[in-house]
């Protein structure tokens, strides 16, 4: 039986210079890439493609099939793109592991360069964190100190240069295609499938887009075998992954466990909701997935699970809302960001949030009716499955989950004549609160639920 | 006008090693952005000139990109330019209010205004993956967690009094605006080993584990497990 929790990537996080060379070699750092080195490129991809890992970036594509997609002996500059837009509203995993273990992933993406034959290789990180930026290119300076990217790495003939490029603010960059069109200097506007990156990525070069996680979870998969990785989580959702948990709870905070852990045992172990509080809704994969509700407390957080339950385990990132807590004022401010996000590329996302959000807004004013409601629902429909990327299939799920569950509190604001709820009631200093931030005392878990 | 021939040779050793990174010249076009906003605070019709004559691009293509990102700005901002997270769960916990109340603290400013001291300037933000630290706020892209309407107020009294302060995950000291761009832009300031690994919050998760010993499996131990596993109850 595999534990509760199972750090792996967060494991160290508690060594003071963790993100040195020589804080990241104590833990047994860097010993990955020689392995990788004296395997073939082909046998990497394997391991990885046996090990079962599904990218973390919230799509859950099988990491190891995508390496195996790029072209083998065709004398072209091949690419390995590390996508750190990190931006999905709840998830906050990828910032922290690259600001507490960035040669984690530098050597993730050592060994990911060598199985698919990249000479280059770009961590795209938003712009909007500064510390990060400098941990991360000071991990690449040490990095190449040491030999261990560069030219002929630790001698074996591989060359690998890692290029940490800052953003400049935008969501849509996290979507893979709009990252290439951003990476080469160009507004960040997403492209049309096919041609894959595989094929024709960055500067039209076979080219493999991964998430942070993702290619930080390699190390470990080499150092322990595919079968270790395997033998983590669920039949079809394997190895481990960053839970954050945020809002309501008592002790907010991140939890590395198997996939499949649920949200009543996460809760438990963050010592339940805030006091005196009960459960209203959640998300198990940010707000793209869409909301779920106290009856989702025991599906078990994996790939497959999530998505019977109608949403999705995305970024597993786990924001908590209390009974105090406006579904519709919740709701309308993650589609202020979508349309706020949106590229403007394609009609239905761009015209269609900006119609959802005077919509959202007459509803939370209390001057919506039943009709808004089945219209917002339509212009939803016109969203899902029309638009250009997934940024516009990910700006309805909060809106139609939200009505899925709560239709009456829709109502109820237009019957009130507005928002029935005290924006006050909710914060971290209303009355009866913990929330400090991971730093109280673990008492008795409080859950109400 | 266009930058001085002192500030324009400056630039161009600086632009020059960051174009040299890149396998396709124009991959240098956001950092590029990014050094000249580090040189006058903001990207000016100057500073787009200069990045289009740089890469060979017309100053109309530039402007296209520069538009399209919100770290870009296009007139001055304060010394320290913070942003106060509003996105559902900072918001929720208490982001609405704290920027409602720091705006009126300010003197009212809008959006990327700054105050006439010229030391802050306010912005409200989407979500910046700190949410365990709700509510969130970010000083020249540094880490603020767990605020309240007083921290941040005081905050900014200290900002703007020229006090030091300290972010909660980041540096000993705060940069500047400027200096903070010159970093984006792909220079470093030696600050990198400054600060915490990890805040509270992240290491939560750990010290459970910790605490219960519960760790990753172990690569023999697993085998064994897994085997005795599948013989009690198959899949």
């Amino acid at each position: 039986m595999t534990d509760t929790l199972t750090p792996v990537l967060t494991a160290h996080w508690d060594q003071p210079d963790l993100f040195t060379i020589d804080g990241y070699k104590r833990v047994g750092g860097w010993q990955a890439l020689p392995k990788a080195l004296g395997m073939t490129r082909d046998e990497v991809i394997t391991l990885v493609k046996n090990a079962g890992l599904r990218g973390r970036g919230g799509a859950g594509f099988a990491t190891g099939v995508k390496w195996g997609f790029l072209p083998k002996g065709d004398d072209k500059p091949h690419y390995l793109v590390v996508n750190a837009d990190e931006s999905e509203p709840g998830a906050c995993k990828d910032i922290p592991l690259m600001m507490a273990n960035p040669h984690l992933l530098i050597e993730g993406a050592a060994i990911a360069s060598y199985a698919i034959g990249a000479g280059h290789a770009f961590i795209y990180v938003r712009g909007e964190v500064l510390h990060v930026i400098r941990r991360l290119r000071n991990a690449v300076q040490e990095a190449r100190a040491a030999g261990y990217i560069g030219q002929n790495v630790l001698g074996s003939g591989f060359d690998v240069d890692i290029i940490i490029h800052a953003g400049a603010g935008a969501y849509i960059c996290g979507e893979e295609t709009a990252l290439l069109d951003s990476l080469e200097g160009k507004r960040g506007l997403p492209r049309n499938k096919p041609p894959f990156p595989a094929v024709a990525g960055v500067y039209s070069l076979p080219t493999n887009v991964n998430n942070v996680e993702s290619i930080a979870t390699v190390p470990s998969m080499l150092m322990n075998g595919a079968d270790w990785f395997a033998g983590i989580g669920t039949e079809k959702s394997k190895g481990f992954g960053i839970f954050n948990l945020s809002g309501h709870v008592t002790t907010p905070g991140t939890y590395e466990a198997p996939l499949g852990i649920t949200l009543r045992e996460l809760l438990e172990l963050s010592d339940g909701m805030r006091g005196g509080h009960r459960l209203k809704f959640w998300t198990a994969g940010g707000s793209s997935a869409g909301i779920l509700t106290d009856q989702h407390l025991d599906m078990p957080m994996d790939f497959e699970s999530v998505a019977a339950a109608g949403s999705g385990l995305g970024t597993r990132s786990v924001m908590i809302f209390d009974e105090t807590t406006c579904v519709v004022g919740a709701v309308l401010r993650w589609t202020e960001f979508y349309q706020h996000e949106s590229c403007g590329k394609c009609t239905p996302c761009r015209e269609g949030t900006f119609w959802l959000v005077r919509i959202l807004e007459r509803l939370e004013h209390g001057q919506g009716t039943e009709e808004d409601v089945e219209k917002m629902l339509d212009v939803c429909d016109n969203i899902t499955g029309r638009a250009f990327c997934a940024l516009g299939d990910s700006a309805t799920p909060p809106i139609t989950s939200a009505v899925k569950y709560f239709r009456d509190e829709f109502i109820q604001h237009h019957k009130e004549g507005g928002c029935p709820f005290d924006p006050a009631a909710s914060t971290v200093w209303a009355e009866g609160l913990g929330g400090s931030g991971g730093s109280s005392p673990r008492g008795p878990a409080g859950s109400e639920t | 006008m266009p930058f001085s021939d002192d500030v324009r040779a400056r630039l161009d050793v600086d632009a020059d090693q960051i174009i040299g990174k890149y396998p396709g010249a124009r991959s240098a076009l956001l950092p590029l952005l990014h050094l000249v906003q580090a040189e006058e605070g903001y990207v000016s019709e100057d500073g787009i000139g200069y990045c289009a004559g740089k890469l060979g691009l017309t100053e109309t293509d530039v402007t296209g990109v520069v538009s399209f990102y919100t770290m870009y700005k296009r007139g001055p901002v304060g010394k320290y330019h913070v942003g106060v997270c509003t996105n559902t769960v900072c918001g929720v916990l208490g982001g609405y209010q704290i920027l409602a109340e720091l705006r009126e603290h300010l003197g009212g400013v809008d959006d990327d205004e700054a105050t006439p001291d010229g030391q802050v300037s306010l912005e409200h933000l989407e979500c910046n993956a700190a949410c365990v630290y709700a509510p969130v706020v970010m000083v020249n892209w540094e880490f603020f967690d767990n605020m309240t309407p007083q921290s941040a107020r005081q905050l900014t009294d200290d900002l703007r009094a020229g006090n030091n302060v300290t972010p909660s995950r980041g540096p000993d000291r705060l940069v500047t605006w400027r200096e903070a761009a010159r970093i984006l832009a792909g220079f470093n300031d030696g600050l990198a080993t400054e600060g915490p690994t990890a805040g509270p919050a992240d290491l939560v998760g750990l010290k459970i584990a910790q605490e219960h010993d519960w760790t990753a499996p172990e690569p023999d131990r697993k085998v064994s497990d897994k085997a005795g596993e599948q013989a009690k109850e198959p899949r």
